[in-house]
């Protein structure tokens, strides 16, 4: 006669029902994080937890940086004081034409009772880490919730655009870089005014502008600006320059790879922008917020 | 012939909770350090080999729950997927269950290869479930940190094991 073997210990579960518990629980959670957006509030939760661990982690960084900063040579310093005031001269011959033609723009536009152009404020953050997911081309920005982020602003440094905020936590937000394979921004040629779209591929140096025809004006040199016309970048900011156009009979579009202007992987600060404009309200239907926000990051 | 019944026994104390919590933590702190170049790529998964000591050495007091809320936590400090790392460290919280009783039967060289095999499936997982999102696949170097990991397992076993060795007199070794 047989007996089945009685526990001496009851330990709860067995193991494999523990483990396909938590796993049914991650991958909802995975789910709910990728399709729908649903967790938001919980992951600001564990963000204010971690933040103490956070600022722990980076201390050890920032110290040195301190120290080093602190050592710098005198000769170092005084080239980047004559370049700096070289380069401030030249943005000061440009800011007050920039200051001009505002003037003129204020009055050209009161000509036309046009509403006036959304003036932009700027908020300045500091780059605190990219992380080490190398799926995604993303950064952590040291300003969040409490310093007014909102998703969707676009982060530009002294060079051109970053990319934009896709996430908020209360204290950091994430940033995705121009050159993630999901960012697309809407760009303009600055030379000829094509419009078109330029792609991320996922790889640091490279951009791609899709689906142009081959009698596009285009050339290599060129610069693109976000062209404005998508509600989420201001128009005129200089995104990337036109490396090659490769122009093969064999595919329908001309293939186009640019590189982005702005130190994306390099700098340490960042500008984050408000939204260009309020959308204009889509007269036929209603639509849920959320989703309209996704599609306009779609370009 | 003898038949060499596993490695030399040791007589530990008791582990302290307060110092397995206390190690978890650094090793999350590790995880979180700005790491830069090609460290990414070889930086081991300091979280996941901690977990893999401590649920092989105390079952009783981590499991599966601790996994999963450390996961969550890596997940929101990366900004990954929601998810992906509880997922992963489900899987090596799984391995070290039903690992446990055997690693006590060989030396912690001979660990390298039995832990490999759990980091690797966890590191797939968490690949698996990327590429599922429409993620594009990084590149071999992505199967990297679970080989340093691995190889990191003697000194894991040494540093973390410390504690509990007990100080011998050398006047009085008994």
């Amino acid at each position: 006669m047989e007996y089945a073997q009685q526990p001496f210990f009851n330990r709860g579960p067995s193991p494999l029902a523990r483990f396909l518990l938590f796993s049914l629980v991650a991958l909802t959670l995975i789910v709910a994080d990728s399709r729908f957006k649903y967790l938001v509030h919980v992951q600001q939760v564990v963000a204010v937890a971690l933040y103490p661990l956070q600022r722990v982690a980076l201390a050890p960084a920032a110290l040195f940086e301190r120290v080093s900063g602190f050592f710098t040579a005198q000769a170092q310093l005084s080239v980047r004081n004559n370049t700096l005031e070289q380069q401030n001269l030249v943005n000061a011959a440009a800011l007050l034409r920039l200051e001009a033609l505002e003037l003129e723009n204020a009055r050209l536009r009161g000509l036309l009772d046009t509403r006036a152009s959304h003036s932009q404020s700027a908020v300045y953050a500091e780059i605190l880490y990219s992380h080490r997911d190398p799926f995604t081309r993303r950064v952590i920005i040291s300003k969040g919730l409490s310093d007014d982020i909102g998703q969707g602003q676009p982060v530009v440094d002294a060079a051109g655009l970053v990319g934009q905020v896709t996430r908020v936590y209360p204290w950091a937000s994430q940033v995705t870089l121009i050159t993630d394979k999901d960012m697309t921004v809407p760009v303009q040629v600055m030379r000829s005014g094509v419009r078109g779209v330029l792609f991320g591929i996922g790889s640091d140096g490279a951009l791609e502008l899709r689906f142009m025809p081959f009698s596009a004006d285009i050339q290599a040199g060129d610069k693109l600006i976000t062209s404005g016309i998508d509600g989420t970048y201001p128009a005129g900011l200089p995104v990337a320059t036109v490396q090659e156009v490769e122009r093969n009979a064999a595919f329908m579009f001309a293939r186009i790879v640019a590189q982005p202007t702005a130190g994306v992987n390099r700098y340490r600060q960042v500008l984050v922008l408000s939204s260009a404009r309020p959308h204009p309200e889509n007269p036929g239907f209603e639509e849920p917020a959320q989703q309209r926000k996704r599609s306009r990051k779609g370009g | 012939m003898g038949v060499s019944i596993g490695p030399r026994q040791e007589l530990l104390l008791p582990v302290r909770p307060g110092f397995l919590w206390f190690t978890l933590l650094v090793a999350l702190l590790a995880n979180l350090l700005p790491w830069e170049g090609i460290w990414i790529w070889i930086k081991p998964d300091f979280v996941a080999l901690a977990l893999l000591f401590w649920i092989v050495r105390e079952p009783r007091l981590i499991g599966f729950g601790v996994a999963f809320t450390l996961g969550l936590a890596m997940d929101v400090a990366q900004a990954s997927l929601f998810g992906q790392h509880a997922l992963a460290y489900t899987v090596v919280a799984l391995g070290a269950t039903l690992l446990r009783r055997r690693l006590r039967m060989f030396s912690t060289d001979k660990h390298i290869l039995q832990i490999l095999p759990i980091l690797l499936t966890a590191q797939a997982v968490i690949l698996l479930v990327r590429l599922a999102g429409g993620a594009a696949f990084p590149g071999w170097t992505w199967f990297v940190p679970p080989f340093t990991g691995a190889l990191l397992w003697p000194v894991v076993w040494i540093v973390l094991l410390a504690p509990q060795r007990p100080r011998i007199d050398p006047e009085h070794p008994i």
